[in-house]
């Protein structure tokens, strides 16, 4: 049972409510697919993905991106409950994507970049703490029902 | 494989520290024990307090050995030789790959902070292939 101080609960959401969603997620998936890009092996009907311009700029990338923050979103507002919110989709990314886990704890840490250059010195090093924290948990949530 | 283009953009993020190797290498240092605390198992030598001067020091000490990698990029296995025989037959910080990776995210942090918009998916690409490389580097004589 994962357990979150209050601190650590204000952390997250104070951040999460000053967020982008949209365009976080897209420069979040967009920054995965240039940073490492063999991942973008999971995205062959995405159309161009062929230079960091074609992949920032690719629509069904951002939709795609938007669609993933989202649902990190749904994470955030049942912390407590990581594993259930995550229990579909964990099955989803084993059993139809075929994802190697490891990919959840590279876009986790690409968020937290993200994060970063949004946010600059309020992104203080308790604020990545708890979301690393919280990154690393929800790519657990991800991996736990791979077989 | 760094590739012309990544190497101009390591040196241009590099040159727009300006002076504040010391401050960055110490939060670099710093956020790495508050997101990954069993990095601290490494220190147990040190007062890993917040703004102890140890850990100003030992963080300047490691970001002036990257200044010194990213002078010289087209031959980082020579450039540090002598750490790479310090990590792997002394530190031994195990496994290399993971702690070296905690760091390396540290630092990518530390510059998104600092340069807001203009740490680029281009120039995020560069430093993490770059980090990639020195701690292959660093690896090198493990075994």
């Amino acid at each position: 049972m994962v357990h979150w101080t209050a601190e650590e609960k204000q952390l997250i959401t104070g951040l999460w409510g000053k967020v982008n969603v949209e365009e976080c997620g897209a420069e979040a998936l967009a920054r995965l697919l240039i940073v490492y890009p063999w991942t973008q092996r999971f995205f062959d009907t995405f159309g161009n993905l062929s230079s960091p311009t074609a992949i920032v700029g690719n629509p069904k990338v951002r939709a795609h991106g938007k669609k993933v923050l989202t649902s990190f979103g749904e994470a955030i507002k049942n912390l407590d409950n990581l594993k259930g919110t995550y229990s579909k989709l964990s099955e989803l990314h084993c059993d139809k994507l075929h994802v190697d886990p490891e990919n959840f704890r590279l876009l986790g840490d690409i968020l937290i970049v993200v994060l970063a250059s949004h946010f600059t010195k309020d992104f203080t090093p308790a604020c990545q703490a708890v979301w690393q924290k919280l990154v690393g948990l929800v790519a657990h949530a991800l991996a736990r029902k791979y077989h | 494989m760094l590739t012309a283009e990544d190497k101009k953009l390591i040196q241009q993020v590099w040159g727009k520290l300006g002076g504040a190797e010391e401050d960055v290498g110490a939060e670099t240092l710093w956020r790495m024990f508050c997101s990954y605390p069993p990095t601290k198992t490494y220190f147990p030598h040190f007062d890993l307090s917040q703004g102890s001067d140890q850990i100003r020091v030992h963080g300047k000490k490691v970001v002036c050995a990257l200044g010194t990698a990213i002078k010289n990029l087209d031959n980082l296995s020579q450039a540090l030789s002598e750490l790479s025989n310090l990590h792997a037959y002394n530190l031994r910080v195990d496994p290399p790959c993971f702690s070296l990776q905690f760091l390396s995210q540290c630092l990518q942090v530390v510059l998104a902070t600092r340069l807001g918009k203009e740490y680029t998916p281009e120039v995020h690409s560069a430093v993490d292939k770059f980090m990639s490389a020195t701690a292959s580097v660093l690896a090198e004589k493990y075994r």
